[in-house]
């Protein structure tokens, strides 16, 4: 009894020490990721390789699934709304979904699936074949090379393609609502562009998606630059990368809500 | 009067957690020599080579290139000493996504102004050095073991270092890539005028170019000197390496109960 509550009382110290080192590991990463940004900036070429891989090979997944989300969406909000009468609302209860919520968290989750599990996977074998050693040892810094420039590409390319997401969606939705099932196009546009406010909902979602591009692409980095220099510690980091981006991004999400449409 | 060593490790003790991993060690490498650092795998080699580099910090004592406390200097400086450094890691550790040609133009194009026509004849007469100027369009994966290492070897010199360190530089290459490699190192270290590190556990191929030789064992420098010295000594450990015997210090078992206990037998 006695031995397993002493066992059991090490366990959960382990893991509290594990943790918090952990944690100390991956402050001192983003610091320094953002320390070193400085060639990011003085070479805008290698910004803008790392926001096409990021962001431009992105965008069909994005695209995709913005617009078959708008279509669920203009589908199930009709049918609700017709039960009560105001079917024209349609247009602003699928732009309010997607700028407020579905835009910014499932583009980030998409994000970190497509972008964020191919940036884990790039560092952690740059770093289990060595190369980011030898880009130390010929005296040019990895953080500022390679680190630095992906991060910056991950984090400008997420709120543009939670932007693109959005817009695909509402145009779903006025496909199938407009189009398809002959809801008064007068109506969607007017009551969209009455109801959804610039600073409160659009602005508030592009607060989000900044913010969840910053969580995912410090996850992923992190999680490659960690990861055991071998095929099954590799595979675990991007394993990890998805599962920790999924959670950070709702766990945000929440938080976020909380404190922007709440007034916590 | 000898000359200033290049590289002095003075009671240089290393770990990464509470099994010593090198145990004050003392070394003096002279500039414009080809030195061996030899011994079994897990042995220390490449802990020293990253120690000489600033990669690792030691423990206890000091590391000094060129006169300098290596652990000491702050990032600028480190990176400035670093670019003095060529080091040749064991697989090549070439940038899979760029071409023969652009592994060689990195350091080129990191460090310097130079015009991209001038980094051209550069790029090739390092590739033309090590034989493969023909290659320069070809991808890492495309390479032999032998290619991707005198590749490596190309961009490791592409500065003109003063120090080129090779991390088991023989390892998987076939006999006439090894003799390959082996001539490369002791000629660019000649043409360069540099002086060069060769960590290795390959007897036959780097005793034919090396001037020196420090054997390592359990963290520990346990012997020294030319190779034709180091072949007649009696000293057990490298008696025993370099004639390669099964029996003597390095054990054929792993540290092991008593074999009758383990199959049950006696008590």
């Amino acid at each position: 009894m006695g031995g397993a509550l002493v066992r059991g009382l090490r366990l959960v110290g382990r893991l509290t020490v594990n943790g918090v080192w952990q944690l100390g590991c991956a402050t001192r990463f983003v610091a320094l990721t953002l320390l070193r940004s400085a060639l990011t900036f003085r070479r805008p070429r290698l910004l803008l390789d790392e926001i096409y891989f990021a962001g431009a090979l992105s965008l069909i997944i994005i695209i995709v699934s913005g617009l078959f989300v708008g279509l669920v969406l203009g589908l199930q909000g009709y049918e609700t709304l017709k039960r009560y009468g105001s079917a024209e609302a349609v247009g602003t209860l699928v732009a309010l979904s997607l700028v407020r919520e579905l835009g910014p968290v499932v583009s980030a989750l998409l994000f970190a699936s497509r972008a964020g599990s191919a940036m884990t996977a790039e560092i952690g074998i740059m770093k289990s074949t060595e190369q980011l050693s030898a880009m130390e040892m010929m005296a040019v810094d990895p953080f500022s090379r390679v680190i630095s420039p992906m991060f910056w590409g991950g984090f400008l390319s997420m709120p543009l393609l939670a932007a693109i997401f959005s817009a695909m969606g509402i145009f779903g939705g006025y496909l199938i609502t407009v189009v398809i099932i002959g809801v008064d196009p007068g109506a969607f546009w007017s009551q969209m562009q009455a109801n959804v406010d610039l600073r409160e909902d659009i602005g508030n979602g592009v607060i989000k998606s900044v913010v969840f591009g910053a969580a995912v692409t410090s996850i992923a980095l992190f999680e490659g630059y960690d990861a055991p220099p071998t095929a099954e510690g590799v595979s675990h980091a991007v394993t990890r990368t998805v599962v920790t981006s999924a959670l950070a991004v709702l766990a945000l999400d929440f938080v976020l809500t909380a404190f922007m449409f709440t007034g916590v | 009067m000898p000359s200033a060593p290049i590289v002095e490790f003075s009671q240089v003790d290393f770990s990464y957690d509470a099994t010593p991993l090198l145990k004050a060690v003392n070394l003096r490498l002279e500039p414009g020599k080809v030195i061996a650092i030899m011994g079994g795998s897990g042995s220390g080699k490449t802990t020293l080579l990253r120690l000489i580099g600033g990669q690792l910090a030691p423990r206890r004592g000091e590391v000094r290139v060129q006169g300098r406390a290596i652990h000491r200097l702050g990032h600028d400086e480190l990176y400035a000493m670093r670019r003095r450094m060529g080091m040749l890691f064991q697989f090549g550790a070439l940038f899979t996504d760029l071409s023969v040609f652009d592994n060689v133009a990195f350091p080129l194009r990191e460090h310097t102004r130079l015009p991209e026509s001038m980094i051209r004849d550069l790029v090739l007469m390092k590739l033309h050095a090590v034989g493969l100027r023909g290659a320069r369009t070809l991808k890492p994966a495309e390479l032999s073991g032998g290619m991707a290492r005198r590749v490596a070897l190309a961009r490791a010199i592409a500065l003109d270092p003063m120090l080129i360190m090779y991390d088991e530089p023989f390892t998987g290459l076939d006999p006439i890539s090894t003799a390959v490699i082996a001539n490369l190192i002791r000629r660019l270290n000649d043409a360069l005028g540099a002086t060069s590190i060769v960590v290795t556990h390959d007897v036959e191929a780097s005793f034919k170019i090396v001037d020196y030789v420090y054997f390592l064992s359990g963290g520990a420098l346990v012997g020294e000197g030319t190779p034709r010295e180091v072949m007649a000594s009696s000293e057990p450990f490298v008696h025993q390496f370099v004639s390669g015997e099964t029996d003597g210090p390095v054990r054929f078992h792993y540290s092991a109960p008593p074999y009758g206990a383990d199959l049950g037998l006696k008590s």
